[in-house]
């Protein structure tokens, strides 16, 4: 993409051009060339927007919660975007991307931004698309951004990590649910959302999650997020939020029940809740300063891993530096050093 | 560097479903045809509206807009579609194919609206993923 493309892309999806911002993602999702350029302009643009991450096993009915709040933030005048990421099929690369069909509330209203993004099951890098995706959400206007995600493993760990605020849907009775959040998911959760209220075993869902967070609260190891004295028990605390004592945050578990949008405002009332403790509390600050910081480190990373890879290349391969070192014509140090030594050289000059 | 070769970008096809026609056997034997030839689709669900139809093919940035119908009524719902796209300058490079129930004497009609491809009953898998590969707008 020439200079003069990158530019008028960037004009449209500024000036409100839906293609533009359709066409912007997908040179992210592809990493087309010129998307590095398209992703440094969109910069200076971003950081108006809030972020929440919707995460939770498959089937927790998060497709159809993201709807409601998504037409609940209409209601306020507020526009939306949503990235919604579905695990692409192993064995051909080829994808159906089903959570676009439970946006039923907002068919037709184009302030509605919907994008179905799957996880291509490359090298990684869809936490990258997705924290890119967000930038030109967030530069095009939108007021609020929700990512799904299915809550399985790190990659979507990753990937809900790049929100401000996280929520983690449980579906009520699944005591093995519970369970298994505790790979992980727990951490990153701020809000719990004990979602299909309307079936049996949704109460005792509630009550599980209040003493999994306390105990995680007691825990030396508790995360950042959550800053509970080891002293506080189960019932000290019934409805998480800002704690009085430190002023810390402790995740609360709402109930809804997304198809008729029962809790949903007051699902919305807590994540605003937390974006306020985000902002007052400087947490907002160090999570988006952290946000950066890993950002420039994972391009950094890449970056450098490409430098070498073509360095490599260029001298004939790795697998002729493989046959000298099974040969034992040098070892692995020296061929490091010698593909090393000139770029590190040319750093020096620079300096 | 990283990026991908353009060749090998991956094709994104919304498979569509408008007006009242229930029929959706066809639409999901295509929706898996597509996925398994290594395709991402989104399938839009039952009776959408052309308008919503527009709104995802242009949210989703589609290569591809496959429209299912067999109700009959496709010489009413494809123009509504057409000019849809048009007006958010999402015609011009969207490969717009039609399948389902579509009487011969009106295929020169639709394709001279803008239809790529017309696949009936029996139309082979293999043929209408070729074309795709082979018609899918250059980006
Ligand atoms: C099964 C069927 C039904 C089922 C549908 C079940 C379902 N969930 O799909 C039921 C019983 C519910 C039904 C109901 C009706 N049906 Co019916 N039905 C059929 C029938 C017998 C087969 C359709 C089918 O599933 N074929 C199998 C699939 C795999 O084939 P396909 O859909 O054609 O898809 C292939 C291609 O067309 C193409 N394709 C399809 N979509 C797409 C999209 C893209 C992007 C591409 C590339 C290709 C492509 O690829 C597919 C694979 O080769 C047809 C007759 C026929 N032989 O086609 C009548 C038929 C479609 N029905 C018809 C009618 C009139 C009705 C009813 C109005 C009442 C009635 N008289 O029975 C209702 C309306 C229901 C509604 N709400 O729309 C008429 C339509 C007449 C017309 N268009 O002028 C037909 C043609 C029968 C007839 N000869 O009269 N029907
Ligand atoms: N009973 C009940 N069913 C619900 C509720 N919310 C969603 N569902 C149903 O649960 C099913 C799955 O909903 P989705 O919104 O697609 O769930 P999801 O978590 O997005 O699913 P994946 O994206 O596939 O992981 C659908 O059939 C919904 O209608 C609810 O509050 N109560
Ligand atoms: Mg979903």
């Amino acid at each position: 993409m020439s200079r003069a493309e990158t530019a008028a892309l960037i004009d449209d999806l500024l000036a409100g051009k839906h293609r533009a911002l359709a066409r912007v993602i997908s040179k992210i999702e592809n990493r087309a060339p010129g998307y590095r350029e398209l992703v440094s302009e969109l910069h200076e643009h971003t950081g108006n927007a809030t972020i929440v991450g919707v995460t939770g096993s498959p089937g927790a009915g998060k497709s159809t919660l993201v709807d409601k709040m998504a037409e609940t933030y209409r209601e306020r005048g507020e526009t939306v975007g949503v990235i919604a990421i579905d695990p692409s099929s192993p064995f051909s690369g080829g994808a159906v991307l089903g959570d676009r069909i439970r946006m039923a509330s907002n068919v037709g209203d184009m302030d509605v931004f919907f994008r179905s993004m799957s996880a291509r099951g490359t090298l990684g890098g869809l936490s990258t698309a997705t924290t890119d995706a967000v930038k030109a959400l967030d530069a095009f206007g939108k007021d609020r951004i929700i990512i799904e995600t299915v809550g399985a493993g790190q990659n979507e760990v990753d990937i809900v990590g790049t929100a401000d605020t996280v929520a983690v849907l449980v579906p009520p009775s699944s005591g093995d649910d519970v369970q298994m959040l505790k790979a992980g998911i727990l951490e990153i959760a701020d809000v719990f959302v004990v979602n299909k209220a309307d079936l049996d075993g949704a109460d005792r869902t509630v009550k599980e999650l209040k003493e999994m967070v306390h105990m995680r609260d007691a825990s030396p190891l508790a995360g950042t997020a959550g800053h509970h004295g080891a002293d506080a028990g189960p019932d000290d605390d019934p409805t998480g939020g800002v704690d009085d004592e430190d002023d810390g945050w402790t995740p609360p578990i709402v109930e809804t029940v997304a198809k008729r949008g029962d809790g949903v405002e007051e699902f919305l009332g807590t994540l605003h809740d937390h974006r306020e403790w985000l902002a007052s509390s400087g947490e907002l600050e160090s999570r988006r300063r952290e946000r950066y910081a890993e950002e420039i480190r994972r391009l950094l990373r890449e970056e450098a891993a490409d430098l070498v890879r073509t360095e490599v290349d260029t001298r004939g391969g790795l697998d002729a530096y493989v046959d000298a070192v099974v040969a034992k014509e040098t070892d692995p140090y020296a061929v490091a050093e010698e593909v090393i030594a000139p770029i590190r050289d040319r750093i020096e000059e620079q300096r | 560097m990283s990026t991908q070769d353009p060749e090998e970008r991956t094709v994104r096809c919304l498979v569509a479903k408008v007006g009242l026609d229930g029929h959706d056997r066809g639409a999901h034997v295509i929706a898996r045809a597509f996925r398994d030839a290594g395709f991402e689709v989104i399938y839009s669900g039952l009776h959408k509206s052309p308008d919503e139809i527009v709104q995802a093919a242009v949210q989703e940035d589609v290569d591809v807009l496959g429209i299912s119908i067999l109700s009959g009524a496709h010489n009413t719902l494809v123009p509504k579609i057409v000019e849809g796209l048009e007006q958010y300058d999402a015609f011009e490079d969207t490969l717009i194919l039609l399948g389902g129930i579509i009487p011969d004497e009106d295929r020169e009609g639709l394709k001279e609206m803008g239809v790529g491809g017309i696949f009936g009953p029996g139309a082979s898998m293999e043929e209408t993923i070729e074309f795709v590969r082979e018609n899918a707008p250059e980006r």
